[in-house]
């Protein structure tokens, strides 16, 4: 499914989009795909999967440390592309979640490519912005992949309606100035970003990242933004688990709790 | 070359293909008001003076430019030493932090951050905050904070917070993405203090033009003292500040060489190095796309080299472009042949060089006999020495096995 038709659905429903994420190869390639499978089953619209990289300078602990884990098992970018294609092929609208270096080694248009092929909608960039992007979007248009660039709060008016033009699919809107990682609060910033970005563009759907963490966030994010993000926390419910089964328990759990927030709003 | 050379970097901060801005959206607005805090205090006559004074009167340049009579007998060539070492913290590096310590007093910031590998660039930044009153947080992988504990405590005398980084190699690189990481989350309050000419666009270019005075000041000295310019300049280069300090003014000069000495480390051939032009690819880090050490799914490798101030997968987007361009040479020197530059200098000159400097002393050596037949006469060579080596003394006496067994145990730290 498409993202924009992902969207509209939940639209549709009156509810936000839930998007969790998982980074490829985590702890395994195989344990991987069954984690982001389990998270879909248990309501999570769209399985964002994030390629492991050795730099992630937008990412707080837990996502370092489970990347650092897939790395060190060796997982590589074609590994990457498989996961994708085995949970797209389950059902789960997927989106990549990368930072620049690994597509430009791979190959820009390339990497469009096998990504079209391997049933992803779309790629989020948290380190390239559209300044810089222009091959990205000669190949994305090319390969028909969506195209989420950030914005945050310190963005200008300017930047954010440049971002945006950008954008095919939706934004990720950082609801907080920081690194990814679940919080207590949700950030007061974030309603307020939203509003900016709707009065500039009041069709493109945004998902609000950065710090969700539970049901009664989900569904107070919700009440504002279409699509909700929630990273961190569903990474720790296998990096705390003490064996392969809790771990799936845990992250079916806190997916559905998730999942009954988002239709809370 | 006058041309382009001297214009660059274009306006979003682009050298060539090289550069530019790969970072977070959330740290775009802090860069865009660096940038123009930066070119307001370029035109703004008080500041300039404000720096010049703190250059001329704290920092103790311009540096000498001291001709080596013993080490160019041994070496068969004119050489002449840019004595950077005798600047105050003993390096080049002080310059980039009074410059960038008083843009953050100008933009308002109570509070600076900076990484450091060595701790070299985390001292010059405790003591450029300590000096004008700002609050100093310096990240250090936790691996560099044992083989330095020298430096740590030094940083902790003069006032700063000294945050031992425990991710990924815990080294330098990581220690710089934490420092990231600090920013996006305190970029109200806080300039990052980046420690060398790269990262994302302004930092090549600010970094450039506060060391460039390096170059500025040989040039002029050469024609002081010598009545010409010298036929090479030869700096080693770990992220690329000091190497492009003393080019930046030597580049439209075209008759003038430009050498550019990478750490070698074991060996490029053997992988276990630090020479990212002559042993890495073309790709982005830290904010810009320069060459730097990766495999083939562009994930960053780990750089080796026995100077902790070169020991860095990256390099600054300027010198990919001069490399490119073929304005300026780059060559690997291995650790063996950096200290046995450093044990040359000791004993022909009495000057203990940083180990980062004795890699530019090595190349030197390495690129005389080739200079000598290419010009038909004794060449003429301007040497950075980027610092002086007593933070490299226990380093070096390990290395040279001249420690006795009671001095190898220096507090805190392993060797
Ligand atoms: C004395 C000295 N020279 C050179 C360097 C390398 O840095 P750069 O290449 O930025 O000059 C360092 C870094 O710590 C240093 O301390």
């Amino acid at each position: 499914m498409t993202i924009a038709k992902t969207f509209a659905e939940a639209k549709a429903e009156d509810r936000a989009v839930l998007i969790g994420c998982m980074p490829a190869g985590f702890p395994t390639v195989d344990r991987s795909i069954e984690q982001m499978i389990a998270m879909h089953e248990a309501g999570c619209d769209v399985i964002e999967v994030e390629l492991p990289y050795s730099d992630p300078v937008m990412d707080g602990p837990v996502i370092q440390k489970a990347s650092d884990i897939a790395l060190a098992n060796g997982v590589r970018t074609r590994d990457t592309l498989k996961i994708i294609e085995a949970v797209a092929s389950a059902g789960a609208t997927v989106v990549l979640m990368t930072y620049w270096n690994p597509i430009e080694k791979y190959g820009v248009d390339a990497f469009a490519r096998d990504l079209a092929a391997a049933g992803a909608t779309g790629l989020i960039t948290p380190d390239l912005i559209p300044d810089e992007a222009s091959e990205w979007i000669a190949a994305s248009d090319r390969h028909k992949v969506d195209r989420t660039f950030l914005v945050a709060p310190s963005s200008t008016d300017e930047r954010i309606a440049m971002t945006l033009e950008n954008c095919r699919g939706f934004v990720y809107a950082t609801a907080l100035m920081g690194v990814t990682g679940a919080r207590n609060a949700v950030s007061s910033q974030a309603p307020e970003l939203v509003a900016r970005i709707r009065k500039i563009d009041p069709d493109l759907p945004v998902g609000v990242g950065l710090g969700v963490g539970n049901g009664a966030q989900a569904a107070e994010v919700a009440a504002f933004a279409d699509g909700v993000i929630v990273g961190s926390a569903l990474i720790r419910c296998v990096l705390d688990a003490p064996d392969r089964a809790a771990g799936l328990d845990s992250l079916r759990a806190l997916s559905s709790e998730l999942a009954e927030g988002v239709r809370r709003r | 070359m006058s041309g382009p050379a001297a214009t660059l970097p274009d306006l979003a901060g682009h050298f060539g293909k090289y550069g530019g801005r790969f970072v977070p959206e959330a740290l775009i607005k802090a860069l865009d008001e660096l940038e123009a805090a930066y070119r307001s205090a370029k035109t703004d006559p008080e500041f300039q003076a404000t720096f010049k004074d703190l250059l001329l009167n704290y920092a103790g340049t311009p540096s000498l430019l001291y001709r080596a009579n013993r080490l160019s007998a041994a070496l068969g060539a004119e050489i002449l030493l840019k004595r950077e070492d005798l600047n105050h913290t003993g390096a080049h590096k002080v310059r980039n932090v009074l410059g960038q310590a008083l843009l953050a007093k100008r933009m308002g910031k109570p509070r600076v951050i900076a990484e450091t590998g060595a701790g070299q660039h985390g001292v010059a930044s405790a003591t450029a905050a300590a000096l004008l009153d700002l609050e100093c947080v310096v990240y250090m992988g936790q691996t560099d904070t044992e083989r330095q504990a020298l430096n740590v405590a030094r940083m902790r005398m003069l006032g700063a917070t000294v945050v031992p980084v425990t991710n990924g190699s815990r080294t330098l690189k990581d220690a710089l993405n934490e420092a990231l990481r600090d920013w996006v989350s305190t970029v109200e309050t806080t300039h990052y203090l980046l420690g060398t000419a790269a990262g994302p666009h302004p930092f090549p270019e600010i970094v450039r033009d506060f060391v460039s005075g390096i170059g500025t000041e040989a040039r002029q000295q050469c024609l002081d003292q010598l009545g010409r310019l010298p036929d090479a300049v030869a700096a080693c280069v770990g992220g690329g500040s000091n190497a492009i300090g003393i080019f930046h003014a030597f580049v439209p000069d075209e008759g003038v060489r430009l050498y550019g000495f990478e750490a070698g480390g074991d060996g490029v051939e053997t992988g276990r190095h630090a020479a990212s032009i002559t042993g890495g690819s073309v790709g982005v880090l830290h904010g810009n796309r320069t060459y730097l050490l990766q495999d083939e799914d562009g994930q960053t490798i780990e750089s080796h080299s026995i100077s902790a101030g070169l020991d860095y997968p990256g390099v600054g987007p300027e010198h990919a472009w001069l490399h490119d361009t073929g304005r300026a040479s780059y060559e690997p020197v291995t650790d063996a042949e950096a200290m046995a530059a450093f044990q040359l200098l000791c004993r022909t000159e009495g000057i203990i060089p940083a180990i980062e400097s004795s890699h530019a002393l090595a190349g030197v050596a390495k690129i005389v006999p080739r200079l000598r037949e290419e010009l038909g006469r004794t060449p003429t060579i301007v040497v950075n020495l980027s610092g002086r080596g007593d933070k490299d003394v226990h380093t070096a006496g390990a290395y040279f096995g001249i420690l006795d067994k009671a001095e190898t145990v220096v507090p805190g730290e392993n060797t």
